[in-house]
């Protein structure tokens, strides 16, 4: 969510903030979000391990990281090639926010599989997870629109965020590691 | 005694709305706001929410119609201090369109462009506020920051640029950076000018006069004691004090009749290049990636 707020800011210098703007971004996140939940849930049925699930947040961070260097090149060429701000705006969200994307929402389905250890309790975990999913989304929301954006430039907060990731898979493969010693 | 309470609530509850609605000609909710357009005395007003407090945006007298109402609007007319003949002119936010119309009354051959992202404002103007688009005068209903960079992609170019896009609920924040500035100083013509509506009462008076300041060199901040608005100035050519004085004395009968004090503004402006910077100058730049002027115009 925290991605998706920045992302009406990355694309208003080149295509405006008009409500087909975010209308293109929430197409797109919703879009990726649901293939990255196909994908994820596919490759937890293949012998899931925290090493791989640490991957995907590596991955995540990777692909997460052009956005800050590269953006304003791809805006620029799509602007030039793409007159109309809607189609402009829709492509320029495909090209910088599905991929990353996708491999977020990757992330869901493969810590259902890595979480549940007994199908009676497989709703519970999942529920938890969701909940836990929804209570982050809405106070990355919240602290991204009340104060990041007050403090910090959007590169440093999308610096931070890959941080997280590359942070976060560094655990998921530590502990895989740590665990079959 | 409960019954009569009721029954005067009930009155109250009945009564209540129609007199608040009762000057009200034209509501609508567009995509972007509510657009109230009110009668108030002999004057049509634009308004853009229903809060109580709601500044009007513009208001023009459909008997005197040449004559401007807002202290703004008249501030804004002083631009021909600076750019005494524009052949083509870039307003960015239409509201009424009193101040496109006053131009190309001004200036009968002056191309004229308008921007205005909300259709329904262009609707409005065009049915309560005599604003017509002809042959000189084009509206544009689009983002403003798109238009700049599709005008900068094809080398357009206009003598004055006019920014009145803010108002004092919601401020569009891609069009407050140093970017947007830079965009627009590009479509600027060589001796060509930029006129700012803003205001001055929030923390972001500082931000946003460190952003303009770091663009736009001269920069005049004119300010008046009769409104909190305050219109930043900026021409891309050395101000001349004899020229704005001369300009003055050649306008000042034909500035009569769009109610625009334009010698008292022409003195406010010589004063105004004396001036120092009243705003705090070490206030952190607006840009494209630090823009957060709703957050700061809130404090």
């Amino acid at each position: 969510m925290s991605l998706e707020l920045l992302g009406g800011r990355i694309l208003a210098p080149y295509f405006g903030s008009s409500i087909y703007v975010w209308g293109s971004i929430i197409t797109i996140f919703m879009l990726s979000l649901s293939g990255g939940y196909l994908i994820g849930g596919k490759l937890s049925t293949h012998s899931p391990t925290m090493t791989k699930f640490g991957i995907i947040f590596f991955c995540a961070a990777l692909l997460l990281a052009p956005l800050v260097y590269l953006s304003e090149m791809a805006m620029e060429l799509i602007f030039l090639y793409v007159t109309d701000p809607r189609y402009g705006s829709l492509l320029a969200s495909t090209v910088l926010f599905m991929v990353p994307t996708v491999f977020l929402g990757m992330i869901s389905p493969y810590s259902v599989r890595l979480l549940i250890e007994s199908v009676a309790r497989s709703g519970e975990v999942a529920g938890r997870l969701y909940f836990v999913s929804t209570l982050g989304s809405s106070l990355g929301t919240l602290a991204t629109s009340f104060y990041l954006v007050l403090w910090f430039e959007i590169n440093t907060i999308l610096i931070f965020m890959t941080a997280s990731l590359i942070v976060l898979s560094a655990i998921a493969i530590g502990s895989d590691k740590w665990s079959t010693r | 005694m409960r019954i009569a309470i009721l029954c005067w609530f009930f009155l109250l509850l009945l009564l209540g709305p129609a007199r608040l609605n009762s000057d009200i000609i034209h509501k609508e909710r567009s995509l972007y706001s509510n657009v109230i357009v009110k009668k108030i005395g002999a004057n049509t007003c634009l308004q853009f929410t229903v809060r109580r407090n709601t500044k009007n945006q513009s208001c023009f007298n459909p008997r005197a119609a040449e004559r401007l109402v807002f202290a703004y609007a008249k501030m804004t007319m002083a631009s021909i201090l600076l750019m005494p003949e524009p052949k083509k002119i870039l307003v960015v936010g239409l509201g009424g369109g009193t101040l496109p119309m006053a131009f190309h009354r001004l200036f009968p051959t002056a191309v004229i462009h308008a921007i205005e992202i909300d259709t329904a404002v262009t609707k409005v103007a065009k049915k309560y506020f005599d604003f017509t688009e002809n042959d000189q005068i084009k509206v544009f209903d689009q983002d403003g920051r798109v238009f700049t960079k599709r005008a900068l992609a094809n080398s357009f170019k206009y003598d004055l640029i006019i920014l009145d896009a803010f108002n004092g609920d919601y401020i569009p924040e891609h069009l407050m950076t140093q970017e947007y500035l830079q965009e627009n100083k590009a479509i600027l013509s060589k001796k060509g000018l930029l006129a700012s509506n803003t205001f001055t009462t929030s923390a972001l008076y500082d931000h946003e006069s460190t952003t303009y300041a770091s663009v736009f060199d001269p920069l005049l901040n004119f300010k008046r004691p009769e409104t909190n608005n305050r219109i930043l100035l900026a021409p891309n050519e050395p101000i001349d004090r004899a020229q704005i004085v001369s300009r003055a004395k050649k306008y000042g009968p034909r500035m009569a009749k769009f109610n625009v004090p334009i010698a008292d503004y022409a003195q406010d402006i010589l004063e105004a290049l004396d001036g120092q910077p009243d705003w705090n100058t070490d206030a952190r730049i607006l840009t494209d990636q630090y823009s957060p002027a709703n957050l700061l115009n809130s404090r």
